[in-house]
């Protein structure tokens, strides 16, 4: 980064003669030290809270432990084996999946379909843009309480509106059936201000030579849409659907406040996993919830790398 | 943000459905915030009643003096502000430090040093969440602002948003600085710092709406309502929800106004924020 400076500093002053040619200190000893103590805060941080428990969830993961939570014995990838194949632990796996995909995928298409409204050529679309742009200001637990009083069986809004219809009213919450559902829509609501406002930032960067010779070339705006737009959003599409679907993994304010992993497990995603397994009920399974922290790690991580990759494409590129 | 990058053409007839489609759309995103705010000036009575009331007919502060009473509201206000802003102020100061030396300083091992950073961004809180509560634990900080705060002093994106930023930074005002003996520290304080307030913003309002809006975390690490984060507050009202919808629906108002007063004025630099690479 810094070579051009060091560089010029080091042509115009003369090597001192002591330091035989070729053999000159590649860095400066003084700089050393500035490096190291600026790098010093953030590391000591990142090496308590950022990498020892990385490595100490993974031991956990390959140790059984006493009730206390405390690791007794190595046992190898035995947990793991056990997450995977009992049914009611392979459960969370599948959970999860769904959940991401009922959340990210509509998140984003809202989103998108949201900036493609707002791109109206009219006063005040600010004003819209500011107000849609609201559930970003909503966090977790403020969005989970107002839809626990919107969801309440008996007294809440949602079923008061199926009632005046005519229809018979639902346990948004309880049933089995619907309990994902309504959490990935409080989710979906939750998302749908940031998704809006990323995706209206990508819309601001094409220009708008392309609206406008597509139009005269008679292109109507579904075809604009389809056959300009889309295309040229295509890294921004991209850039919200990872960070959505980590998003998603990541849930767990929204889960704990209204459902609770219930009703029976309907709705116990991997983070859900984890807390249940290590903290709630008075249970220490730290190895068992361990190997939940790994398994999700690796699904989080990867993802995140494939944005890195991505992006790093885009800066170069685009 | 220009209004003038139109994929529609302008036409004071044809923005009549815009303007309605618009409304429409706003209307239904927006309801969560009409609601809680409506419903947090009506009566338990009117707000169970059938059909729903969404307007209300007669204005009562009952549900405010209610949560007051339920939670410690302002205690918790107050630890949740003053939770950010320790971190906002910690995580960009050593944010700026480290973004400095991956920037302007020559020094071994830089790369790797920075994927480290980089790897801090990619690995989930969560992930960690087990031994982190240990160590806590083990320290003695259980229920303390240290357990609230200490793990995010430091914040890989930010030194990643920062370094960006530093990177585009003209290298000839740097060298003209140094050349004149100025020293790193001053340089990073009354130049740089300066010329970088766009990115410092977006870092620090960032910071502020995650920390703000943690959950997990202080859920794990506090036990008493006194050192509750207003996030933990809100989510203990739930219980109320049949009986007491107002007095919820009071609490959210009141946590909310801080958020919504920063994305509505400070849209602008979020959307910095968000865009360069942002985990929410």
């Amino acid at each position: 980064m810094s070579q051009p400076a060091a560089t010029k500093t080091r042509i115009s002053g003369t090597a001192p003669p002591s330091v035989p040619v070729g053999k000159r200190p590649k860095y400066n000893r003084r700089e050393l030290l500035t490096a190291a103590l600026l790098l010093l805060p953030s590391m000591a941080i990142f090496a308590v809270f950022n990498f020892y428990p990385l490595f100490q969830s993974i031991y956990l993961s390959l140790h059984a432990n006493d009730i206390l939570g405390l690791p007794t014995r190595f046992v190898g990838m035995d947990q793991y084996i056990e997450f995977f194949s009992n049914p009611e632990l392979r459960r969370i796996t599948v959970v999860t999946a769904v959940f991401v995909v009922m959340t990210a995928l509509p998140s984003v298409v809202i989103g998108i379909f949201l900036a493609l409204t707002l791109q109206a050529r009219i006063r005040g679309v600010n004003v819209f843009r500011t107000l849609m742009s609201t559930p970003f200001g909503f966090s977790a637990a403020a969005t989970a309480v107002v839809f626990a009083v919107f969801f309440n069986p008996a007294v809440g809004v949602f079923n008061g509106i199926l009632r005046m219809m005519g229809m018979d009213s639902v346990g948004w919450l309880t049933n089995p059936t619907f309990a994902l559902p309504s959490l990935a829509m409080v989710c979906v609501w939750g998302n749908i201000g940031y998704t809006l406002l990323v995706a209206s930032a990508g819309l601001q960067n094409i220009p708008d030579e392309l609206y406008e010779a597509a139009r005269l070339d008679g292109a109507g705006r579904w075809t604009v849409i389809r056959q300009v737009v889309l295309p040229l959003l295509t890294p921004t599409i991209f850039f919200l659907i990872v960070i959505m679907t980590i998003n998603s993994l990541q849930t767990f304010g929204e889960i704990h406040i209204l459902t609770g992993g219930g009703p029976n497990g309907a709705t116990t995603t991997l983070v859900y996993g984890i807390y249940q397994t290590a903290f709630a009920y008075g249970g220490s399974n730290y190895g068992l919830a361990s190997v939940q922290a790994v398994v999700l790690l690796v699904v989080v991580t990867a993802a995140t790398w494939l944005q890195f990759r991505v992006l790093q494409r885009k800066v170069f590129y685009g | 943000m220009s209004t003038q990058t139109g994929l529609f053409r302008p036409s004071t007839l044809r923005s009549l459905p815009a303007y309605a489609g618009l409304t429409v759309l706003t209307a239904v995103i927006v309801f969560p915030l009409y609601y809680a705010v409506a419903g947090s000036v009506m009566t338990d009575r009117e707000l169970t009643s059938f059909p729903p009331a969404l307007f209300p007919s007669e204005f009562t502060l009952r549900n405010y003096a209610d949560v007051l009473d339920a939670i410690p509201l302002i205690r918790q206000y107050f630890n949740s502000i003053f939770v950010a802003l320790v971190v906002v102020g910690g995580a960009v100061l050593t944010s700026l430090l480290a973004a400095y030396a991956f920037v302007f300083l020559r020094f071994p091992l830089k790369n790797t040093l920075f994927a480290l950073f980089l790897v801090t961004i990619m690995v989930p809180g969560e992930s960690l969440i087990i031994p982190n509560y240990l160590t806590i634990s083990n320290l003695g900080l259980l229920d303390t602002f240290p357990a609230l705060t200490l793990p995010f002093l430091a914040m890989g994106f930010g030194t990643f948003l920062l370094r960006q930023f530093f990177a585009s930074f003209p290298k000839e005002i740097y060298e003209a600085a140094r050349m004149d003996g100025c020293s790193h520290m001053r340089f990073m304080f009354s130049i740089l710092t300066p010329l970088s307030r766009p990115a410092l913003a977006a870092l620090a309002i960032y910071a502020f709406i995650t920390t703000y809006n943690k959950y997990f975390w202080p859920l794990l690490v506090t036990r008493t309502p006194e050192m509750q984060t207003l996030q933990i507050g809100l989510s203990q009202l739930r219980s109320l929800e049949a009986r007491d919808p107002g007095l919820i629906l009071a609490g959210v108002t009141l946590a909310i106004i801080p958020m919504l007063i920063l994305i509505y004025f400070f849209q602008r630099n979020i959307i910095r924020g968000l865009t360069s690479g942002s985990v929410k």
